[in-house]
């Protein structure tokens, strides 16, 4: 099997006469995890969902050589009328997998996600916000899609959750090729997860600048990606996209060793590569 | 069939935690039975006198009739409320043109008394069984119909947009999508329904029809025979309550256990 990929050329969008994306590329191969960060309103989930075949193309082309693909939500999105369980599994049902394999299946993923079997059972609503995720997460990850797309699915939990289910999406992605397509406007999650950043800039939304993240994700530690961050905050790209003022001569960050150290790193290691590889391709 | 073994395995708890609904109605019998010692038996016959007259009624086969075609013209024109106005209010919520035209023309229907309706049905239909069950139609009709346009309207758009990216097929976008959450707004505006047509059929059989517990009010009255009267009225109401409680609202309990639970949830009927 050759390597599927998804391939965005030259893409522009409007919502009635009011432009939302300018002539967007981008790529994703299998086994990578691209990031598109950029301020709230930039037009991510307009591009994410043109990718997922959600919104019709206008102009441009979006090839995707994925052959089954997954989404994420911002909100859970859970049918309330249906247990945990049936909510996992409801994207198995949509391929036609019988009621037994299907649920076999979903009990699995959930568990290994950190569900509780009497959770299984129960109602959305039942659940609290961290559980309704994990379900949401286990909902896309059970098709184990070749192509996964992730609208900040992880915004609204606190950062030990959150922490607990980049883990547990990582684990699950070792084993497998699959392609990550995820958009956030937490600098810091995407330096956590992914293997390539891609930055928008509002009105319209295009894309600006793009880094790449050699360290494999599960290797990185928590000062690497604090590190990063911040090196990928100093880029004029970043700022002006995220309307930052222009930076200063003295950082105000408080303790004196940090903002040094951060200074005087190089701007590219040999492993821990943030490099600037191109900008419009 | 799965609802069926779930109503009656509820039924037992879900009666028990009917005591306070019974405390409260025998609570009502008791100022009844206040107001009938105050007044007098010719002003308001004591419950007692009340349900032997009923028992009598009962026993002796008369009432049965008389239920019986009541029951039927409610049913039927509760029938058709039921079929026209969802399938009308689903269609106009599915149009937001039509959900606002059709707003205005409800509100009118609402408004306009029963008993403005009656007089019409009498003058369109006669004494035919078609002037109560066209009264009983137009009064719930409005109340099904705003239930169905609701649930169209309110269909979150989110969770079409997921049901989409996770490529549900026609089918179940229809079964696991619309029609649950359809149902849950369609279900409680049917149980008003059923309420307005078993209120509305007695008024309407009272003043147009031969037969009939509205007809047998009627006979009552013109007898000044309070007790009769009485009787009946506990046994339409009663008939509502058993029908309510006992039927409806455990398959409303079941069908809806996926809902947040209320305030007033386990306080019984």
């Amino acid at each position: 099997m050759s390597a599927p990929r998804l391939r965005v050329r030259g893409v522009r969008h409007a919502f009635a006469r009011h432009e939302v994306l300018d002539s967007v590329d981008l790529e994703l191969g299998a086994g990578r995890i691209v990031a598109l960060v950029g301020p709230s309103g930039c037009g991510k989930t307009t591009l994410l969902h043109l990718c997922a075949g959600l919104l019709h193309v206008d102009e441009g082309t979006i090839e995707n050589g994925f052959a089954t693909q997954a989404f994420m939500f911002q909100q859970p999105r859970l049918l309330p009328w249906k247990t945990a369980l049936d909510n996992v599994a409801l994207g198995l049902a949509a391929v036609g997998v019988a009621r037994n394999e299907r649920e076999r299946r979903a009990r699995e993923l959930a568990l290994r996600l950190g569900l509780a079997p009497v959770d299984l059972g129960r109602f959305p609503h039942q659940l609290s916000g961290g559980m309704q995720s994990r379900v949401s997460l286990a909902r896309a990850l059970v098709l184990d899609p070749e192509l996964l797309m992730l609208d900040e699915p992880f915004s609204a939990l606190d950062v030990g959750l959150r922490e607990e289910l980049y883990g547990l999406l990582l684990a699950h992605l070792a084993a497998r090729r699959m392609g990550v397509l995820m958009i956030t406007h937490d600098l810091m999650e995407a330096v956590r997860l992914s293997d390539e950043i891609l930055v928008m800039a509002p009105r319209p939304g295009r894309i600006v600048a793009r880094f790449g993240l050699d360290l494999e994700p599960r290797r990185r530690d928590e000062a690497w990606v604090h590190r990063n961050t911040a090196r990928l905050l100093e880029e004029p790209a970043v700022r002006s996209s995220f309307g930052l003022p222009g930076l200063t001569p003295a950082p105000t960050l408080g303790g004196d060793d940090d903002t040094g150290s951060l200074a005087r790193l190089p701007p590219l290691g040999p492993v821990v590569a943030l490099a600037r590889t191109a900008s419009r391709c | 069939m799965k609802l069926l073994r779930a109503w009656i395995l509820a039924l037992p708890a879900y009666l028990w935690s009917g005591w306070g609904a019974i405390a409260s109605l025998l609570m009502l019998v008791a100022a009844w039975e206040l107001v009938a010692a105050v007044y007098g038996p010719l002003v308001l016959p004591d419950p007692r006198t009340a349900f032997a007259t009923l028992y009598a009624l009962v026993a002796s086969g008369d009432a049965w009739p008389e239920l019986a075609a009541t029951a039927r013209r409610a049913l039927a024109g509760f029938a058709l409320s039921v079929l026209v106005g969802s399938a009308l209010g689903l269609a106009a919520g599915v149009s937001m043109t039509a959900s606002a035209m059709s707003r205005p023309v409800v509100t009118v229907l609402m408004g306009t008394p029963p008993i403005a309706w009656l007089v019409l049905a009498m003058l369109w239909f006669g004494a035919s069984d078609g002037t109560p069950v066209f009264t009983v139609f137009v009064a719930s009709f409005p109340v099904v119909f705003v239930g169905a346009l609701q649930g169209a309207r309110t269909l979150d758009n989110q969770l079409r947009t997921m049901a989409a990216a996770f490529r549900l097929p026609p089918r179940m976008m229809f079964v696991d999508l619309y029609l649950p959450h359809v149902v849950s707004y369609l279900f409680p505006a049917w149980i008003a329904a059923l309420g307005t047509s078993w209120k509305v059929v007695v008024m309407a059989e009272l003043l147009s029809t031969q037969d009939g517990v509205g007809a047998a009010l009627a006979v009552s009255r013109s007898h000044l025979d309070t007790a009769t009267t009485m009787a009946w009225i506990t046994a339409v109401v009663g008939l509502l309550l058993a029908v309510e409680y006992l039927l409806l609202e455990p398959i409303k309990r079941e069908v809806e256990r996926w809902r947040e639970p209320h305030a007033a949830a386990g306080a019984g009927p």
